[in-house]
């Protein structure tokens, strides 16, 4: 065992203990702040600070010591917290985060960077409380060095007791914590005694690992100060006795300050852990995959005996009925490992608003609806850098400065509000601000700067669109905030990428809703099987919009062979699948077939197909994986039979016709062409 | 071959080829990257590809290109039937599946039994190949699969930087 093999779980604990200090800092009621709550930050930075310690990450040590010192001033009251006090404090936190990643990647921290912020401190502290010696100046260094000696000292002697019995003391401790901690030093090895009471309890440990490593295992749960780990050699107990002697005069007056305070969350914390594990995202989607064989086997099952049509008087079809419920059940239960609460993605933006708003003199209160909505893990990471550029959007261009929006009769202080929501098989992210709203008349007139088509009768729905065309910004000055012009597009990238659609619904001084639609799982899609000759396709039925038999009253032939259809009021072109996809024996009359309106990237046309087969949930399979990409298909599914069906991309689909319209001796084979075709999609 | 010379198949300078043919001559790849061999059925044909590339099939839920190297090699005769096999070889990570009339040995060949190919012509350029294998009256060619399958015109992997 080696004590590296617990960085990762340091690194996540102190990530997560990060966060949370963040969160309290934001929630801070400056006037009047909740006792608890700057507990809680001093204890996570306290945390930190301990594990930091242990695994001899230095310059974590330090920072967090500075800042652990400031904030045991302001929980005792002593020093007053101001808004300029807590971004300093945020600073401090952002720092620590850096620091930890430069750790994570097996690096030290920049130096520079650590002594400023360790300057920035050291200068709080003695502004605020003139007590420079208590807080930093010359007494910081010192910590650091000293605490590290002892940690330093205690392994030594390990080589020769490595194997052996440790007396692990535990001290100032309650018992529910205790009889956890006991609980996880038996994993380590074998309990032989424990005696003692809550000030000092004694534990024998006969087992392999090292003192270190049980002092690693442990400091998550206690408090470095309130453990004392020794080796105890069967036979020489000598040196471990001065061992076991040094520390407690060292730790002894620490736990006295505050134990009780310190104690409750942290057991708190140890049973929230012990019901749940990490895994590997890796692990989970390779269990989708199995699950995902297992419908397929099931359904292959079923269609074996359908066609055999032997069955000893329907017990084997009873089976398969069972198996199929089973094997659906667990899907569903395996897809529910992957979800996680879209509170992962909204906790990151009180900061980047109370940020913002800093920046752009305005005032701004940010509500979040919906934490608890499940998403899949996947998604969440990508939907935050789109989330990201709507929030900054909203508070860049959407909610005026506090004088306009008094001039305007509305309350000095904007609001944004995050919502999430699932509707069906989607789920419905909004970000909605309560600002001046989109001006048509600017949008229209900057379009056609653009040299977009742009003629007035568009409706409002339409030319909100427009601002998601690439480099369009409506902004008279850019900021470093939004205004460039590059995102609206590359958002409506990114989420289309997902399988989802952006919406944006405006009104002239009410505010703009930017309304996102993703679908809950990149796994599993919802399918609509179409064949064409014999072959058959998938079309995502978040494209689909309707389906008609084509009248001939309705088609109009257009020059260079294209054909227009008429659905009520809208012309749409009509692409023949079995020319893009280059199948041999299907239906060429579109009065015979059949006309699939559908919508990708904002475009709406028809697709003629022979014959819509049914609709289906299919697991996506990436064709990238041992292939490349195709033309016009997003990916592959396995059908019922064992079979491949290729999942068709509606928006590159589209494409397709056209350039192969353009260029009648295109071939997809030439590499030119599909890097062309890559770019565009 | 001799017995001996199988026994000594962990010696340097002797390696193992499986054998295969298309159409009436016979070639050989390195037997290391064979992953399996299965018959050919349930290709879903992929548009807008070269005509080599069959399509693709599941391979117990993996998606697998399958390419045609008759089609490949320019043959006259390409026919599908019973003994129509499907190499499935791993290379670079990746699995393709490789149409082939028959697989027939698996072979040691030893260093000295393999000759450096004269070049044939346009269809199979020297850099695909590892070189002639001299077996009594019978000659293979030698395939580096790994480079053929990875190479541009193959068209199966797209190029770094794409």
């Amino acid at each position: 065992m080696d004590i590296t093999e617990f960085y990762d779980t340091f690194f996540e604990e102190a990530g997560e203990l990060l966060l949370e200090m963040e969160t309290h800092l934001l929630e801070l009621d400056l006037d009047a702040p909740d006792a608890e709550q700057l507990n809680a930050i001093f204890r996570a930075a306290h945390s930190i600070k301990g594990g930091a310690g242990t695994f001899g990450f230095e310059a974590l040590q330090r920072t967090t010591h500075l800042l652990e010192n400031l904030l045991d001033y302001t929980r005792r009251g002593e020093l007053a917290l101001r808004r300029d006090i807590v971004d300093i404090f945020l600073e401090a936190k952002d720092m620590l985060n850096d620091q930890l990643d430069a750790y994570r990647g097996g690096e030290e921290p920049d130096p520079e960077a650590l002594e400023r912020i360790c300057q920035t401190l050291r200068q709080l502290a003695l502004e605020e409380l003139g007590e420079d010696a208590d807080v930093g100046g010359g007494a910081v260094p010192e910590p650091a060095p000293r605490e590290k000696q002892e940690k330093n000292a205690e392994p030594a002697p390990q080589p020769e007791t490595a194997s052996g019995r440790h007396c692990v003391a535990l001290l100032d401790m309650v018992e529910k914590d205790r009889q956890l901690l006991v609980e996880e030093l038996a994993q380590l090895g074998d309990v032989e005694r424990q005696s003692g009471d809550d000030s000092r309890y004694e534990v024998i440990l006969q087992s392999t690992v090292s003192a270190a490593d049980i002092e690693a295992v442990m400091c998550f749960v206690a408090e470095p100060e309130q453990l004392q780990v020794s080796a105890l050699p069967a036979a020489q107990a000598a040196p471990a006795a001065t061992a076991e002697k040094a520390p407690p005069a060292k730790a002894g007056p620490p736990p006295a300050e505050a134990p009780a305070a310190k104690k409750k969350p942290a057991a708190a914390a140890k049973s929230g852990e012990s019901t749940s594990i990490r895994v590997p995202v890796s692990k989970v989607d390779q269990i989708i995959n199995l699950v995902g064989e297992l419908i397929i086997t099931q359904s292959m099952l079923n269609q074996q005996l359908e066609s055999s049509g032997s069955d000893d008087g329907g017990k084997l079809a009873n089976g398969l009925n069972l198996l199929a419920r089973n094997a659906r059940d667990l899907q569903e239960a395996v897809m529910s490992v992957r979800m996680v609460p879209m509170d992962y993605v909204f906790s990151r933006f009180p900061r980047l608003v109370r940020d913002l708003a800093g920046k752009l003199d305005k005032e701004v209160e940010l509500v979040t609806e919906g934490k608890s909505t499940e998403l899949d893990k996947g998604l969440t990471e990508k939907i935050i850098d789109p989330l990201t550029h709507l929030v900054r959007n909203s508070l860049d261009h959407g909610i005026e400065s506090p004088e306009r929006r008094e001039a305007a009769g509305k309350s000095r202080s904007g609001c944004l509000t995050l919502s999430a929501q699932h509707q069906g098989g989607n789920i419905l992210i909004e970000v909605a601000d309560d600002g001046g709203g989109l001006n048509r008349e600017k949008i229209l007139a900057r379009a056609r700067e653009n040299g977009l088509s742009a003629p007035d009768s568009m409706s409002d729905e339409e030319v909100w669109q427009l601002i998601f065309a690439p480099g369009f910004s409506t902004a008279e000055a850019v900021s470093d905030v939004s205004g460039r012009g590059v995102g609206m597009d590359v958002v409506k990238r990114n989420i289309q990428s997902m399988g989802g659609r952006v919406e944006i619904l405006s009104q002239p001084g009410q505010g703009t809703t930017t309304r996102i639609v993703l679908p809950l799982t990149l796994a599993i899609l919802d399918g609509m099987s179409i064949r064409v000759g014999t072959e058959t396709f998938i079309l995502p039925v978040t494209g689909v919009i309707e389906s008609l038999q084509p009248q001939p009253d309705d088609l109009f032939p257009m020059a260079g062979g294209d054909l227009l259809l008429k659905v009520r009021e809208d012309y749409l072109p009509l692409v023949a699948t079995h020319s893009a996809m280059e199948v041999d024996g299907a239906e060429t009359d579109p009065t015979r077939a059949i006309a699939v309106i559908v919508q990708g990237e904002g475009r709406r046309y028809a697709l003629m197909v022979d014959e819509l087969v049914g609709q289906q949930q299919v697991v996506v399979k990436n064709l990238e994986t041992n292939y490349r990409k195709v033309p016009g298909v997003s990916a592959a599914t396995i059908l019922g039979d064992g079979s491949v069906a290729l999942i068709l991309d509606i928006a590159g689909l589209d494409r397709l016709g056209q350039s192969k319209k353009e260029n009648p001796i295109f071939a997809a084979a030439s590499p030119a062409r599909s890097a062309q075709e890559i770019e565009l999609t | 071959m001799s017995n001996a010379a199988k026994e000594t198949v962990a010696e340097a300078g002797s390696r193992e080829f499986l054998v295969f043919s298309l159409g009436d001559e016979e070639y050989a790849i390195d037997i290391l990257k064979v992953q399996e061999i299965r018959g050919y059925e349930n290709v879903t044909r992929i548009a807008n590809a070269p005509e080599f590339i069959k399509g693709v099939a599941n391979l117990r839920g993996i998606i697998v290109p399958i390419v045609d190297l008759r089609l490949k090699f320019r043959l006259e005769k390409v026919e599908y039937d019973e003994q129509t096999v499907v190499i499935v070889v791993n290379i670079e990570d990746r699995v393709v599946g490789i149409v082939v009339d028959r697989v027939s040995d698996v072979m040691t060949l030893e260093a000295e039994q393999i000759k450096p190919a004269p070049e044939f012509g346009v269809s199979l350029p020297l850099a695909y190949l590892d070189g002639l294998g001299n077996l009594d009256e019978r000659m293979l060619v030698l395939v580096n699969i790994e480079k053929l399958l990875t190479s541009e015109e193959m068209a199966l992997v797209e190029e770094v930087g794409e």
